[in-house]
């Protein structure tokens, strides 16, 4: 920040606005890795969500009770709980880096998306399933009666037809995600939520600015995953 | 699941290759409901049965016990000589062999016309996708169907959906056909198109259990006629036997009702 003063008006929009300019805050570079961050969980609580559903509804009750005692568990687990102990748990105390060398970031960003997958995925399943229930019992009856497998049923005929009736569900779990990136900052991960925190403190005189930027940026990517998501439920939904 | 050797010494030897299946005092209760009683029915190759009775009697219920859709509590159920497996690979085989027409036609939704027929050739059968697609479309045609095999089965009327759905079981290549009461759900300017592709299949030599309340059908259609009330077998006989000389008062109630209005 410069100490010469000038006129009060030039001051004050060089106070504002100075901050953008100096090249000191990467604004884009932390919303880059919050992109990151949302993508790389996204996939995997796709993954894990769906391997969770299909415990949750497999015929072998040992798969059944993993599949209810793990979502329940994690759901209800703050998800700040969760993100501080793959720190402090697998990585500081275990000394598990997920291959993610000597690199504090590095590591830090990993354990981030490990701890966004397994809570995010209990959101997806649980989602999934009710997408499950919507499937006629008839449709598996079908399947099984022309000799398809548990598996195969599951995936070729229930789960796409589940995934289509829960786009818009999966949305909101895909948005609140997406917002859910920032407790990643409490691990030490540069997202946004990180700069955020860092702008604030060095330019006080600016903190409704700098919120609203943030604010703006979360808006620019979540509004259209909404709105992109909610044009492909309709797309894509079953006519019975 | 069931156990299905505490069950006494058949009477008859090992069943001939002639008899595809052999239900052998099959047994099996919804709770407290007694739903199936002591059950013995043998189908031989080639033969069209039918399926009559009251709501309730326990006709759907047999039939889906046959591909183990629904499973029993006792007793044997032969198919082709062999006994049905309780579960696993073994049973998915079997269920390839036996071919199931429902009565809410049951087309996969997110499927289209032709992916509906041919998906258990490409996934059960594994046969080549150009090999399942040729079967499909001539399947499609043999039903009357094949202007709509690019369409999803909701853009089709219920007497085309059933056809599809006979088409899909037959691409399996099936050696019985079981139809669950398959034009109940259909309007009744439907009913004939999807009867006339059944009289082709048994008219072609197609082992069929048909559960129907079509008395035309299994008049015209059927080698015997099979009546069950209460969940027991009441009464078996030729179709002209069992329309115009009923044995049983049970029968004779039940032919009152329906034929005469």
């Amino acid at each position: 920040m410069s100490d010469e003063t000038p006129s009060d008006e030039a001051r004050a929009r060089e106070n504002v606005f100075d901050f953008l300019d100096s090249g000191q805050y990467d604004v884009l570079g932390a919303f880059w890795v919050t992109v990151q961050l949302t993508v790389y969980s996204a996939i995997g609580s796709l993954v894990w969500g769906t391997i969770l559903a299909a415990m949750r509804v497999s015929p072998v009750p040992l798969m059944r009770a993993f599949g209810t005692a793990y979502v329940n568990v994690v759901r209800n687990t703050p998800l700040t709980v969760i993100i501080l102990a793959a720190s402090l748990g697998l990585f500081q105390t275990l000394g598990i880096t997920l291959a993610g060398g000597s690199d504090f970031e590095t590591i830090g960003f990993r354990l981030a998306v490990l701890g966004l997958i397994a809570y995010h995925a209990t959101f997806v399943c649980e989602a999934l399933r009710s997408g499950i229930n919507t499937v006629p019992v008839g449709q598996a009856e079908a399947a099984r009666a022309l000799g398809l497998s548990f598996f195969q049923v599951l995936f070729l005929i229930i789960l796409p037809q589940a995934f289509r009736s829960v786009v818009a569900p999966l949305a909101n779990v895909l948005i609140a995600l997406t917002k859910n990136t920032t407790v990643a900052a409490a691990i030490g991960v540069a997202e946004a939520a990180a700069l955020m925190k860092t702008m604030i403190e060095y330019e006080s005189d600016a903190i409704f600015l700098v919120s609203a930027m943030f604010a703006f940026g979360f808006v620019v990517l979540t509004l259209p995953t909404g709105m992109l998501l909610g044009w492909v439920s309709k797309r894509v939904a079953v006519k019975r | 699941m069931t156990p299905m050797s505490n069950v006494s010494v058949t009477k008859d030897a090992a069943p001939t290759a002639e008899n595809l299946v052999v239900l052998d005092n099959v047994n099996k209760h919804f709770g407290a409901l007694h739903v199936l009683q002591d059950i013995d029915l043998t189908i031989a190759r080639g033969e069209v049965v039918v399926v009559i009775g009251p709501s309730g009697s326990g006709k759907s219920t047999l039939c889906r016990t046959i591909n183990r859709l629904e499973t029993i509590d006792s007793g044997t159920i032969l198919i082709d000589g062999r006994p049905l497996p309780a579960e696993g690979r073994e049973l998915a085989r079997l269920r390839a062999d036996v071919g199931m027409v429902f009565q809410s036609f049951n087309l996969f939704a997110h499927k289209t016309v032709l992916e509906n027929v041919m998906l258990g050739q490409l996934k059960v059968r594994r046969v080549d996708k150009k090999a399942a697609e040729e079967k499909a479309r001539s399947l499609l045609d043999r039903v009357g169907v094949a202007n709509q095999a690019d369409k999803y089965p909701a853009q089709l009327s219920g007497g085309q959906q059933q056809r599809v759905a006979i088409a899909r079981a037959l691409a399996m290549d099936p050696k019985v056909m079981l139809f669950d009461e398959p034009t109940s759900a259909l309007d009744p300017e439907m009913i004939n198109e999807v009867l006339e592709v059944m009289q082709q299949l048994a008219q072609g030599g197609m082992t069929m259990v048909v559960v129907t309340h079509e008395m035309g059908f299994a008049r015209s259609a059927a080698n015997r006629v099979v009546f069950m009330a209460d969940g027991r077998i009441v009464e078996e006989a030729t179709p002209d036997q069992f329309f115009s000389n009923p044995r049983s008062d049970r029968a004779k109630d039940f032919l009152s009702k329906i034929l005469h209005h």
